[in-house]
């Protein structure tokens, strides 16, 4: 369980990342703008288009009528008088060609007899306007009636005028060109306010996932930042998953302590018959047998203990729960614990003649965790009569510890190595130990923003310092 | 000293028990906080020692009670589960001191020392023997009217010895009972303690014979 406690801490894993919402939605929006804008230039050529056969149709109607007007019966014929507007009137189009027709019955008296004729007579004055084609232009043609007196008698005359489209074509064209001008303009208009729009959309995303990310790794409050509607779902699977979390946090604490409990009191009435039995017994072999039983039972319970504190230390390692306290109390309060420890063999704690008051923000049970393996490290390997000096300055910023034994030493190991899981100094086989103390201190000086450093004192012994941050 | 062991473990307690009363104190075994009341109001005690976790209860609580009506008698926790977890509840929750299980007998009574030195010996531990006046809890022998102060091997030898005087103690028997089995000791590392207490001793009647080949004996009433 607690070789896959590493692997456990907190490094956001590689997400596999298919496409991006931000792109996407820009996307859309510059297509949905493409499609209004080719709309908008369509929209307004075909408008223009019309307006400009509607202006020469207004043209050519009021021509037509005025050529109806310029055909008199003679007696000697008929007499076409062409008056000079219906040109001035018809150049306003632009340089158009201007072709006219006038039928009497079915003879065509003046003009064009190949132009084209409207498909329905027109009734009355009232033009007729269609289109056609004259010596392969297209033109539009209007055409009007008039009933009049030839030789006496009452007969029915056409006048068709037509004119090319030149000048219509040249403003549909004209006007045309402007419309593309606006489509591509809205188009451009379109890319920055669309990616506006994403960010806009995306804001609260972003906000949501900052929010997430600012907090410590230790923060497992629900999220309760306002999102829009559509993000409420996640929000809500991201709380529960939280909670799920902090339920397998407290299962973790509940197992450790349950775990400690059922491995150490069967180990306790061992050792304790262990004792008594080596009390009672007179045989040197069996005593000899005991020894070892209550070495054992000592060697596994050292072992236990730590290999549990070394799991509670990388769970909380997740979740410091940050209190503040005096490193000076919490110093003092672990060396008076220790002291029977160390009476027992004789071994003297001083601890520095003026503790400073030093603030620190951290996880209590984790520094005294550490703080505690550290002294017993330095109990354990001081030989009987020896000293242990303790003492706390401060530094730097920084609150100092500093715990120094006569002991045995380093032996030539570096802390890189001693540090490592239990990996244990080459010159300490004779006492028992798991191998785990020192990782533990590495451990919690890298939780805490502190630090540990441990070394050959002068003279013989180990210094072993352990810092923190001053609040 | 009488203690009262309050331990759900039946196995546990009993051998607890039996090595306390090896070492001549007088212990009452209570399985359960309702048994622990019943003994507290028939008996008093110098010292409780009391598990966390019992069937009944939180021994925490129990002490928060026991400390809220007044009884002051010294209380050591012993517990099975994080050791710096429950030593900052146990001492803050009134515990003079804790112990993490399993423990060594001579730590027990170390830390049951310590604590009834704090609170100023709340029990008559003075022995006589002799021409001496022994006194564990203040770790002095008085002889002729001057005291002397045993360091803490001095002490437990000395105790040792005085469990069965004239009694000869093997150099193995000593060794077991005064240093951790963490540690490895050679064979004369008795003699030097050995030699210390005697040196404490010099000018009472009470004195430390060898006896070749077998061990230790302390005779002179």
């Amino acid at each position: 369980m607690t070789a896959d406690l590493p692997e456990m801490r907190g490094r956001p894993g590689r997400v596999a990342l298919t496409g991006s919402l931000r792109r996407n939605l820009v996307l859309q929006f510059l297509a949905l703008a493409a499609v209004v804008a080719v709309a908008l230039f369509f929209a307004v050529r075909v408008t223009a288009d019309r307006a400009a056969e509607a202006a020469q149709d207004a043209v050519l109607g009021a021509a037509t009528a005025a050529l109806s007007e310029g055909l008199r019966a003679e007696d000697d014929g008929l007499d076409l008088d062409l008056p000079p507007t219906i040109f001035s009137m018809l150049s306003a189009m632009g340089e158009d060609r201007v072709f006219y027709r006038v039928d009497i019955g079915s003879r065509t008296v003046t003009g064009y007899d190949d132009l084209p004729l409207p498909t329905a007579p027109p009734q009355g004055a009232l033009p007729v306007y269609y289109d056609g084609r004259y010596l392969d232009t297209p033109i539009r043609l209007a055409a009007v009636t008039r009933g009049m007196l030839v030789d006496g008698r009452q007969a029915q005359a056409l006048f068709v005028l037509g004119q090319t489209r030149f000048g219509q074509r040249a403003i549909a064209d004209s006007i045309a060109r402007r419309a593309a001008l606006l489509g591509i303009g809205f188009f451009l208009l379109a890319v920055p306010l669309s990616l506006l729009a994403a960010r806009a959309i995306l804001g609260p995303v972003g906000r949501v996932t900052e929010a997430v990310a600012r907090r410590g790794p230790l923060d497992l409050r629900p999220v309760n930042q306002s999102v829009p509607r559509e993000l409420g779902p996640l929000i809500g699977a991201l709380n529960g998953f939280i909670l799920r979390l902090r339920g397998a946090h407290a299962r973790t604490e509940t197992f450790i302590t349950e775990a400690a409990h059922h491995i150490r009191t069967p180990l306790s009435t061992v050792r304790t018959e262990a004792e008594i039995a080596l009390r009672q017994s007179q045989e040197e072999p069996t005593r000899a047998r005991l020894r070892n039983v209550i070495r054992s039972v000592e060697e596994s319970s050292r072992s236990a203990g730590q290999l549990l504190e070394h799991a509670l230390v990388l769970y909380r390692t997740d979740r410091v729960e940050r209190s503040s306290m005096d490193l000076a109390a919490v110093v003092a309060g672990l060396v008076e614990s220790f002291r029977p420890t160390a009476d027992l063999r004789e071994i003297a704690l001083r601890l520095g003649p003026d503790l400073p008051a030093a603030p620190v923000v951290g996880d209590r049970l984790m520094i005294e965790t550490a703080l505690r393996n550290i002294l017993d490290n330095a109990i354990k390997y001081s030989a009987a009569d020896g000293t242990v000096e303790i003492a706390l300055t401060l530094c730097d910023g920084r609150a100092v510890v500093a715990v120094c034994d006569r002991g045995r030493g380093l032996g030539g190991a570096k802390l890189a190595d001693l540090a490592t899981r239990f990996r244990r100094g080459g010159n300490v086989t004779d006492v028992v130990g798991s191998g785990l103390g020192l990782t533990i201190v590495t451990e919690v000086a890298e939780a805490s923003g502190g630090a540990f450093t441990l070394t050959p004192r002068e003279g013989g012994g180990t210094c072993a310092v352990f810092s923190l941050p001053l609040r | 000293m009488r203690y009262l062991l309050v331990e759900d473990t039946a196995d546990l307690a009993r051998s607890v028990q039996d090595l306390l009363r090896l070492n001549g104190h007088g212990v009452d075994w209570a399985a359960s906080l309702g048994e622990a009341r019943d003994c507290l109001g028939a008996a008093s005690y110098d010292l409780i020692l009391l598990d966390i976790s019992l069937p009944d209860g939180d021994g925490r609580r129990f002490l928060a009670d026991l400390r809220r009506q007044g009884n002051a008698t010294p209380v050591i926790m012993m517990t099975a589960r994080s050791a710096v977890a429950d030593r900052v509840d146990a001492l803050d929750g009134g515990a003079d001191d804790y112990l993490t299980k399993p423990f060594e007998l001579a730590e027990l009574e170390a830390r049951a020392r310590a604590v009834l030195r704090r609170r100023g010996g709340a029990a008559q531990t003075v022995r006589r023997y002799g021409d001496l006046i022994f006194d564990p809890l203040t770790a002095t022998v008085t002889i002729l009217g001057e005291a002397r102060e045993l360091r803490n091997r001095e002490l437990r030898l000395f105790e040792i010895l005085l469990e069965a005087p004239d009694r000869i103690f093997s150099k193995d028997q000593l060794c077991d009972r005064l240093f951790s089995f963490a540690e490895s000791v050679t064979d004369n590392a008795i003699e030097v303690y050995v030699g210390r207490l005697r040196r404490k001793l010099d000018g009472s009647t009470a004195r430390i014979e060898t006896v070749r080949g077998l061990g230790y004996r302390l005779t002179g009433a």
